[in-house]
């Protein structure tokens, strides 16, 4: 009798060990992300017994630096939430005959789905972005009032921006007016705004005379002291840095960052001064940021297809999506919650006020910016114009030079990428 | 009772022994002992070796070795394309190259002052001092430190908003900007690894001046040798072993200097601290288009300087050892 019962309970145990399965999520998060998902994934678990989502919490630089390298090493994760979207988009998963209803998929995220998928000509579903991101500047409203300067208007451009911050910075004795993320993405939008294509007629990366136009201006700007050098003279390569800690601090009227920053301001800045996110600054050619963001996607190294598909199919489904945006108070890329509007419950006015202005501002993007976002090989200029235009402002090189290196590192980045 | 377990301890291995004897013969039973160290050495030291030197040898971003290209000397003559040799603007990879610069530059400084600093330090600490014990724990305790830390404390003291700063403010001066300007970076960099691993060559050199017999120095003393005498013909001389290792240790841990100073300043302002490791990680793994065959064809590069290095230790050795058979 007692082995019968000894037999059944091993029975039962190895029946439940060959259902479950698990999938692990490797996740960073700007604010709540992560959390707000692992919240989902507790639900998901309880209305599909037998299935177990680890949701991984790590800092943005495994993402950008570890990911890659597992995924080419044939490891990583089932679900990963991911900035680098057509870098990586050969270890996506195709999940569009695993999902529920792919047309819902079509309808809802069609505009963002190229940027995940590997070429042009492919129809696959890999995932969804987990948020539409716009780069952007911000603003200390309060040290504009101090110094008795007018904010400059919607249209303004940036060289009126820069006259106005470096007004502000002269009437309250600050070091410099403004400051940009030393990122190459963040670049991107001035440069755009400016004129510059990136990509020439035959979809090739080309360093263009608008582009060229940026880094002199950009360069200048420091010379002139108009810019916070520490932001981007303060490291070497092309390290990240990112100029919202110069701004919590009160130690730069503007900066370049983006609409992830909305949460962060809103914690770290609290009522030591007023701030506010302004429409990007014009160029000649357009008044346009970058989009972008993160997105989730479905990855080869997965064993458990099935499962991953249920799970996006969940976490992507307009509830979930609306929970999501509203906790992380993000601008939605899910096309009918955006036509819907969501309700951003508990924020702050500041932030309610920042979101309307990133929100409104994806109208305004230029086409340029979406196809440059969509290149596959958009960081083989993102990267070395960090490290070279660095080396123009310190003065390791001049403007000329910095640029011929720049095309340089860009062919042969693109060169070796294609091999 | 020790002795009959360490008997019976040795006893377990012996059908091991006899086995290994009896099919390869005396002469070959010494494998039998290295093995275990042979296989790991394999595995962890030959075999990343022979990877890296197949990854050198191609090309693409791709890190599985059977899915890149064979490229042969390509990645070597990119990293040492140039069109004029005297100006480093013109390489084709400038920066590999003020890495290399940076690097010679800091190793020759960095570890000037360190043996000086660490010879001076072990001298007074040898000396009957009050507070002796104490003095040699403060100069120790950075060796305990890890790298991140020490970094980061000084990064806090040196940033444009740090204590420094706060300091030559509070007294009326202007700040400095330490960490943003390239020479002041470059000084830093010097003086930070200098007062973090400083402790550890001090302790070799005071183990060493503590096994100087003391009948020399008062044999030196009776005679009325001058101090500066005593050192240079007694100290200086019985200490030369300790030197030497204190020397080529510091060289090598100089060459290969990355954690503190990517920390402190990411190899800025520009690239006034970027150093060979630094590009070799930046190539490979920081930036997004993962260039492998070019980083681990300048960490080759790296591995010859080591070596010479390493060569050169043996060579001043050998020489030390030499010199003291002819006394």
């Amino acid at each position: 009798m007692q082995a019968k019962l000894l037999l059944s309970a091993l029975t039962f145990a190895v029946a439940g060990l060959a259902q479950a399965a698990e999938i692990r999520v490797m996740c960073y998060q700007d604010g709540v992300e992560c959390d707000v998902t692992a919240e989902q994934a507790k639900r998901f678990e309880a209305a599909n017994p037998g299935t177990k989502v680890v949701i991984d919490t790590v800092p943005y630089k495994t993402i950008n630096e570890q990911l890659p390298v597992q995924l080419a090493a044939g490891q990583g994760p089932d679900i990963a939430r991911v900035t680098d979207l057509g870098g990586l988009s050969k270890y996506y998963l195709d999940i569009s005959k695993l999902v529920k209803d792919p047309k819902q998929w079509d309808a809802n995220f069609g505009a963002t789905q190229p940027w995940l998928r590997p070429s042009a000509a492919d129809k696959g579903i890999y995932g969804f972005m987990s948020q539409l991101t716009m780069t952007g500047p911000y603003v200390n409203k309060t040290l504009f009032e101090q110094a008795k300067v007018a904010l400059p208007g919607p249209k303004a451009t940036w060289e009126e921006w820069v006259a106005a911050t470096n007004q502000v910075a002269k009437a309250t004795q600050l070091k410099a007016g403004m400051a940009w993320d030393r990122s190459g993405h963040r670049f991107a939008g001035p440069a755009i705004s400016y004129g510059a294509k990136i990509l020439d007629a035959q979809g090739n990366l080309t360093l263009d005379t608008g582009y060229k136009t940026t880094i002199n201006k950009f360069v200048g700007w420091h010379k002139d002291g108009s810019m916070l050098k520490d932001v981007w003279g303060g490291s070497g390569g092309s390290t990240y840095a990112d100029s919202v800690g110069e701004f919590v601090n009160g130690r730069v009227a503007m900066v370049l960052s983006g609409s992830w920053q909305i949460n962060r301001l809103q914690k770290d800045v609290g009522n030591k001064f007023d701030w506010v996110a302004v429409p990007n600054p014009c160029g000649p050619a357009a008044c346009s940021g970058i989009p972008g963001g993160a997105a989730w996607v479905a990855l080869k190294t997965s064993k458990s297809p099935k499962e991953v598909a249920a799970f996006m199919d969940f976490i992507s489904s307009e509830t979930s999506y609306a929970e999501f945006t509203g906790k992380t108070k993000n601008i939605p890329a899910h096309q009918g919650l955006a036509k819907k509007g969501v309700s951003y419950a508990d924020a702050a006015p500041a932030q309610r006020a920042a979101l309307g202005v990133f929100s409104a501002g994806v109208a305004n993007l230029a086409t340029e910016a979406f196809v440059f976002q969509g290149y596959k090989y958009n960081r083989a200029i993102m990267f070395p114009t960090v490290t070279r235009v660095t080396q123009a402002i310190v003065g390791e090189s001049s403007v000329d030079e910095a640029i011929n290196k720049l095309n340089a590192d860009m062919v042969d980045a693109v060169k070796q990428a294609t091999k | 009772m020790a002795s009959s377990v360490l008997a019976f301890f040795f006893n377990l291995f012996e059908p091991f022994f006899k086995f290994g004897q009896k099919h390869l013969g005396f002469s070959k039973l010494g494998w039998l002992f290295v093995g275990p160290n042979l296989l790991v050495f394999g595995l962890f030291t030959f075999l990343p070796i022979l990877i890296n030197l197949i990854y050198a040898a191609t090309g693409g971003v791709n890190l599985m070795p059977a899915e890149r290209p064979y490229v042969g000397g390509e990645n070597f003559g990119i990293l040492f394309e140039c069109r004029d040799y005297f100006d480093i603007t013109t390489c084709r990879k400038d920066i590999f190259w003020r890495a290399i610069l940076n690097t010679v530059q800091f190793s020759v400084i960095q570890v000037t002052l360190m043996v000086l600093l660490s010879l001076m330090t072990a001298l007074v600490l040898n000396r009957k001092i009050i507070g002796r014990g104490f003095w040699r724990g403060v100069f120790f305790y950075p060796v305990l430190l890890s790298p991140v830390v020490v970094a980061l404390i000084w990064k806090w003291l040196l940033q444009n908003e740090g204590a420094f700063n706060a300091g030559l403010v509070a007294m009326g001066s202007q700040p400095v900007e330490w960490l943003t300007t390239g020479s002041w970076a470059f000084f830093w960099t010097v003086f930070v690894s200098i007062w973090a691993h400083m402790g550890f060559y001090t302790l070799i050199l005071l183990a060493g001046l503590q096994a100087i017999p003391k009948d020399m120095y008062e044999a030196a003393e009776m005679d009325a040798a001058s101090p500066w005498r005593t050192l240079t013909k007694i100290t200086l001389p019985l200490l030369m072993p300790n030197l030497i290792v204190v020397l080529v240790l510091a060289m090598i841990r100089a060459v290969q200097i990355f954690d503190e100073v990517f920390v402190l300043t990411g190899g800025g302002p520009g690239s006034a601290t970027t150093f060979i490791v630094q590009f070799i990680y930046q190539t490979g793994f920081a930036e997004q288009i993962h260039l492998y065959g070019l980083a681990a064809a300048a960490s080759l590069v790296l591995a010859v300087g080591l070596m010479t290095l390493t060569f050169v230790q043996l060579k001043l050795t050998k020489a030390n050892e030499a010199g003291k058979r002819a006394r």
